[in-house]
């Protein structure tokens, strides 16, 4: 049986109307929601960076605990290069973008020599060492401070960024869907159906004379540049970078998030930070100890019951009404 | 030369201490992953527990130390027990993208529940009079409490390892480790192996976070604070066996000692460091078996 290259709404190659739903929700949020637009950039930058996890970890197979350190690199990157050398968000962008795919080319080159458990323990111990890094290394990164008041000017010399978060929130929303096409068109690319090869069965990928290990550490690359460039949008936005971007707990979040919507169907990792940002800004403020514990609750919810996350109730549902006679 | 000397005898001793309470808490892991396979990164949920409920038996029913560890090991044990059966035998065949969210789920939810029960602050253990003093030993003095943890965890891995050489179940355990399909077709009951094995994994990571308690502080976040250590100790150890988390153990132990000693502006990067080069070098882990 032909298995699709993505599941849902991303099932073919050809855009679906639907699909357009995400991009339309985010214009009616900048007219219509002026008040929520730095919440919506934050969603809006998660949702990349959800995605480039959805690359490896859904399409790919590679399941890792690190992935904030491509993400706080490029954060870092960005920050520091604002800082010292000039504050031009594209050129900063690019900074994070090459400096976290060289990091995820060298870091991932020694890790996906391994499987399993000792590649979960890599790529933990990867994450540690940026954070300590970034810790210990006060004279570049601020140490535990971070850095405050990075430098940003116009985009392009043309679009300042304003306090009330429009340009930010235009700017990131125009990243993302550079991303999301990129993510897209990999996935239905022959690139990425042999990187979905290599995660199904990786012997017979290397019987057909696939590159397996080539092609999962250029996945590898393009997620984790893309974790950087997130990264360097959420300090050009908010001016700031401290060590909230690195670390176990800020992977283990967005773990949770790509689930909450569901892996390997790209909408998944726009659905599961909104849902779950959103709901936390709501209910986190008002009682942490009960967020926590229905975080938690949910995720074994999902691993017993809901493996396609919210999406994935989704089409059940709409299975269910469709009919047994499809 | 004299401190020198001085200095490496406290890094030894301290990083022996660390390092046995590690292996205390580690090597049920390292036991049930071996085992089913099974990547349990809420095993840090069983010391957490075990550390909490001896501070509660203590405090609130006035119990004294060691009965206090006894009954919170045991508890934890048939707690743990009910939790594999209920949730965790749903998920040996499952993926590991799978076992990984159902144990941060429980994660979650264990620091939550110890947060509403505890508060957030660190909880500092209270210790019986005859630990709080220094003992004497071959002329340099040591700190009571670390010569009851280190000589504790000793006579509990001489009993372990010669519970698992020795014994009938020993045996069975370690067949089913080797080839678990084997083990099963010749009767041995792996379900049921499993569970008790599980059961006491836990009591001994219970066993090793409540006697620890003085030196990993408790706090609702322990869990996630010190997954990283337990899984460092079994990952670098080698999995399904008792001799590499304990190797683990002393080198995590006494190598994060002496580098927070001598070089403290590093924090805890060394032992990173150390862990991906060991894991580079064998990934299946120091002692582990090729697979």
């Amino acid at each position: 049986m032909f298995e699709p290259a993505s599941i849902g709404y991303s099932g073919s190659a050809r855009l679906r109307p639907v699909e357009a739903l995400p991009w339309v929700l985010a214009v009616l949020v900048y007219f219509f929601a002026p008040n929520y637009l730095a919440l919506g950039a934050y969603v809006v930058i998660i949702i990349l960076f959800a995605l480039s996890l959805d690359l490896i970890l859904g399409y790919g197979g590679i399941v890792t605990l690190g992935h904030s350190a491509y993400f706080g690199f490029g954060a870092y990157a960005a920050g520091v290069f604002a800082v010292r050398v000039t504050g031009d968000p594209l050129l900063g962008l690019a900074v994070a973008a090459v400096a976290a795919g060289l990091l995820g080319l060298a870091t991932g080159a020694v890790i996906l020599r391994t499987h399993g458990l000792a590649l979960l323990m890599l790529t933990l111990a990867i994450t540690s060492i940026v954070f300590e890094v970034a810790n210990k290394w006060t004279d570049v990164t601020g140490g535990a401070d971070g850095l405050h008041s990075v430098p940003i000017q116009p985009i392009l010399g043309l679009f300042r960024f304003d306090m009330f978060g429009k340009t930010a929130f235009l700017y990131c929303l125009i990243v993302l869907a550079a991303g999301w096409w990129l993510v897209r068109t990999i996935v239905h690319s022959p690139f990425g159906v042999s990187l979905a090869g290599t995660r199904e069965n990786d012997v017979r990928m290397h019987a057909i004379g696939a590159p397996v290990y080539r092609r999962r550490l250029q996945a590898y690359t393009i997620s984790a540049m893309l974790a950087g460039i997130a990264g360097g949008l959420l300090t050009q936005t908010t001016q700031f970078v401290g060590l909230s971007v690195l670390g176990f707990e800020r992977s283990g979040e967005l773990l949770v998030m790509l689930v909450l919507g569901g892996v390997r169907r790209i909408y998944g990792a726009f659905v599961g930070p909104l849902v779950f940002i959103v709901a936390q800004d709501y209910l986190a403020k008002q009682s942490p100890e009960y967020w926590t514990l229905g975080i938690g609750v949910l995720l074994i919810f999902i691993v017993m019951f809901a493996r396609g996350g919210l999406l994935g109730l989704l089409d059940r549902a709409r299975a269910k009404l469709k009919g047994p006679g499809r | 030369m004299e401190a020198f000397l001085a200095s490496l005898v406290s890094i030894a001793f301290h990083g022996l201490a660390y390092g046995m309470i590690l292996y205390a808490i580690s090597v049920g892991l390292s036991v049930t992953m071996g085992l089913m396979g099974f990547v349990n990164l809420a095993h840090g949920v069983f010391a957490m527990a075990g550390g909490y409920l001896m501070i509660t038996a203590m405090t609130k029913l006035g119990m004294a130390w060691l009965p206090a560890l006894v009954l919170a090991c045991i508890v934890v044990a048939l707690g743990s027990m009910v939790l594999e059966r209920l949730l965790y035998s749903r998920l040996y065949t499952a993926g590991e993208l799978e076992q990984v969210l159902f144990t941060i789920g429980l994660i979650f939810v264990a620091v939550a529940v110890a947060r509403l029960a505890y508060g957030p602050l660190p909880l500092a253990a209270p210790l019986p009079e005859f630990m709080k003093g220094q003992t004497e030993l071959l002329g340099r003095s040591f700190p009571s409490y670390r010569v009851v943890v280190i000589v504790s965890s000793a006579v509990l891995i001489a009993v372990l390892w010669i519970g698992l050489e020795r014994t009938r179940w020993g045996a069975m355990v370690r067949a089913a480790v080797d080839n678990r399909a084997m083990a099963q077709s010749v009767g041995i009951n792996t379900v049921r192996l499993f569970t008790f094995t599980f059961a006491l994994g836990s009591g001994l990571a219970a066993l090793g976070g409540a006697l620890g308690a003085d030196l990993i502080a408790m706090t609702p976040t322990y869990p996630f604070e010190q997954l990283v250590y337990f899984l460092i100790v079994v990952s670098i150890g080698g999995l399904g066996t008792l001799r590499g988390p304990f190797l683990g153990a002393l080198l995590i132990g006494i190598g994060d000692t002496a580098c927070k000693y001598w070089v403290p502006q590093f924090g805890a990067f060394f032992v990173y460091a150390a862990t991906m080069a060991i894991l580079l070098y064998r990934p299946q882990g120091l002692l582990g078996k090729k697979t």
